[in-house]
């Protein structure tokens, strides 16, 4: 569906200002992306993909671009920033200089986008745009109005001492789009940790690519806890090569509507091990699209992605997994497991395996259900009342995903951020 | 004459549309063990379920009295804060809840409701320790998800454990025996015996006679059908183990009613 012209107009041109002063390979690139962009917009739920996520309302809404960042106060964002991490803010797409950690340099190369155009162009051109396997208007449009993001380089063999911390903060009712690269060359690690968090209703239209060359091991985990009124598009599209490992734990908790792109390819003898939890409480609706494709043999994945839907909320998984002619001993294993606690809350899950190979394993189940009665039963026998049983077993649920955090300061972000909600059990005493 | 410690009259349960206990009547006693043995499916659990208050078990007729109070008007965990334990014969996991939050969780419900303050954590911690040892139980177990993994057996420890740290008052064991290696059963008899007070009582569920032969019953009361149709000292379940309880349902007691 192509947008009104009046619509179309601002962000053409923004994306020919952000193109005069690009390198010409990314002027060319934003050029023919606003092409597309301007004839077939964002997504329609006619195509199989977005059935369920209804993103027209995003043209309803006539978000500006985000002209300026945001004023916020520095103490504020600190506090949201974990410790032992290096930082990088970006304030409505804007780089927060002050508050962000100077750019490494040498082994490991980690500045934000502006930075990384001026003084590594030769390392975008290597990785830019090779990892993005998808092809819809929110790619267009990333590509061709990004303007704030991180680039993040590890030499062969290089390991990077903490995590890299990204925060994304909204504070406008605007778009913010942003973009980072990540390039790990043969046997480095990393770890990232992608916070989205807001203060306004706006639209974060956001893509990570990473390319992971031979052995290369990426630690990733991506917060989505934007406003309540906000919506959220974010792509985190990898490529792996021979022998490289991917983590993923995703937790979806804020927004209004967000849609969640999670898409690997694995080389030969690859490992996946992704995990997720939607929280879809009040009237969110979270929609995490995974597709995992085993292009080489001996891959091995593993998907745990699991839903709360209450309230009027409404989560969304699609899962796909592909294993290409050739992609011999693959091991993939996807589980999507969901609970559905109102009547008025609403679970989509839709499991495919498409499997071009022989000699593979691949299984996966879905489960929606409410909380286990039988187990509620066991903790009543045991004193606790029933609210108190109901929160203990949610609070389980939920604990799982965070206890698979293995970055410490961000394990006690999200238990500080979530506990709370568990106003029936006491947990401070928690081992 | 003072007051049992549960008395049964008359019971009558149905689940769905099926009766399954058709009149039962037993009387427990401060300080005693009953056993109650009997074919696969002929109402033991559902009585051992009744009487924890376990959803979907609907009582058609009858009464119980719990220390003289009706047991079937209070809710589950009133039950249990009131001394009720029933040790599962299918433990539940509980995934994502650690073993020792969930006993304090417990410990401290039954506590306030008996008018404590909330264990101490040193002293909860000590506690705990002391009776693993008792169970033989690797304190890793502590930290692991509620039954989640556990083996047969160790599951059935976790059950004794809980009765240990619990305290109750009336104990239902439902099978507790069943899946145990020998010295398992030693281990959760030793548990169990631990317990033993002229106070406490113990209704246990079994298949054999061996735990008998740790735990030694006062009663031996025996089901078929959704009733007792017969009942007698210790030696009854001896008699059981020798002949099977093809001769009781033939007796003319099994056939009264
Ligand atoms: N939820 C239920 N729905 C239908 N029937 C049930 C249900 N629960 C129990 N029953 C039936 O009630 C009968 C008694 O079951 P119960 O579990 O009490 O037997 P039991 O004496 O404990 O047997 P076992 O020795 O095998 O444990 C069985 O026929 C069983 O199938
Ligand atoms: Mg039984």
């Amino acid at each position: 569906m192509s947008l009104p012209a009046e619509i179309l107009e601002p962000y053409r041109l923004r994306s020919a200002s952000l193109a005069d002063n690009d390198p010409v390979w990314l002027a060319g690139l934003r050029h023919r992306a606003m092409a597309c962009f301007a004839e077939r917009g964002f997504p329609s739920p006619r195509a199989e993909d977005w059935k369920y996520t209804n993103v027209t309302a995003i043209e309803r809404k006539r978000f500006p671009l985000a002209a300026a960042p945001g004023e916020v106060d520095a103490a504020w964002v600190k506090a949201r920033l974990l410790p032992d991490c290096w930082h990088l803010v970006l304030i409505d797409g804007y780089v927060h200089h002050d508050l962000s950690h100077p750019a490494l340099a040498g082994d490991v190369v980690f500045c934000d986008m502006g930075a990384a155009l001026r003084r590594h162009a030769d390392l975008l051109t290597q990785g830019f745009g090779q990892a993005v396997d998808e092809d819809h208007g929110f790619i267009d449009f990333n590509t061709a109005l990004f303007h704030g993001g991180a680039l993040i380089y590890l030499k062969a063999g290089t390991r990077l001492a903490q995590p890299i911390q990204i925060l994304h903060l909204q504070t406008q009712e605007a778009i913010a789009p942003t973009r980072h690269l990540i390039v790990l060359e043969g046997g480095s690690e990393a770890t990232v940790i992608e916070s989205f968090i807001g203060r306004a209703g706006g639209l974060t239209a956001h893509v990570t690519e990473a390319v992971l060359d031979r052995e290369a091991r990426l630690r990733h985990f991506k917060i989505q806890e934007e406003h309540d009124r906000a919506v959220h598009f974010g792509g985190f599209y990898v490529q792996q090569a021979t022998g490289a490992r991917c983590r993923q734990v995703h937790f979806a908790l804020g927004g209004l509507l967000a849609r969640s792109e999670i898409h690997h390819r694995l080389g030969r003898g690859g490992e996946a091990i992704l995990e997720g939890l939607h929280w879809a409480d009040g009237r969110r609706h979270l929609d995490s699209h995974i597709r995992l494709i085993h292009a080489e043999p001996e891959g091995a994945s593993r998907e745990t992605y699991k839903a709360i839907a209450e309230q009027r909320g409404r989560s969304v998984f699609q899962g796909r997994i592909v294993v290409e002619p050739g992609a011999q001993k693959t091991d993939a294993v996807m589980n999507n497991r969901n609970l559905l606690l109102s009547d008025d809350a609403e679970i989509d899950s839709k499991p495919q395996l498409e499997i071009y190979a022989d000699d593979v394993q691949c299984t996966h189940g879905v489960t929606v259900g409410q909380l286990d009665e039988n187990a509620l039963f066991y903790l009543e026998t045991r004193g606790i009342d029933r609210e108190a049983a109901r929160q203990l077993l949610l609070y389980g649920f939920v604990n799982e995903c965070i206890e698979a955090v293995d970055v410490e300061p961000l394990r006690a972000y999200l238990h500080r951020r979530l506990d709370s909600r568990f106003n029936a059990i006491e947990l401070e005493d928690l081992p | 004459m003072t007051q049992p410690l549960l008395k049964i009259e008359n019971l009558h349960a149905r689940v769905e549309d099926k009766e399954i206990l058709k009149g039962i009547d037993l009387t427990l006693d401060h300080g005693q063990v009953h056993a109650i043995m009997g074919p696969n499916g002929s109402g033991k659990s559902t009585l051992a379920n009744v009487l924890a208050g376990r959803p979907g078990y609907q009582v058609t007729e009858g009464k119980v009295w719990y220390r003289g109070r009706d047991l079937l008007a209070m809710a589950p965990e009133e039950r249990a804060r009131e001394g009720v334990f029933l040790a599962f014969q299918y433990p539940v996991e509980v995934p994502g809840v650690s073993n020792i939050y969930f006993l304090k969780a417990a410990l401290n419900a039954i506590r306030k409701h008996r008018g404590e303050a909330e264990v101490d954590a040193m002293d909860f911690i000590a506690l705990v320790k002391d009776k693993m040892k008792l169970m033989d139980m690797d304190e890793q177990f502590l930290y692991r998800a509620i039954n989640e993994g556990f083996s047969g057996g160790e599951k059935k420890r976790n059950e004794i454990l809980q009765m240990l740290v619990l305290e109750p008052t009336l104990c239902i064991l439902d099978e507790i025996d069943s899946g145990l290696d020998i010295d398992a059963l030693k281990v959760v008899a030793r548990g169990i015996e631990a317990l033993r007070s002229p106070q406490r009582s113990f209704l246990m569920v079994t298949h054999y006679q061996r735990l008998l032969d740790y735990v030694r019953p006062d009663v031996v009361h025996v089901f078929a059908a959704g009733r007792i149709v017969k009942s007698g000292g210790p030696e009854l379940a001896k008699e059981l183990e020798a002949k099977g309880y093809g001769w009781i349902e033939s007796h003319p007691e099994a056939q009264a009613s």
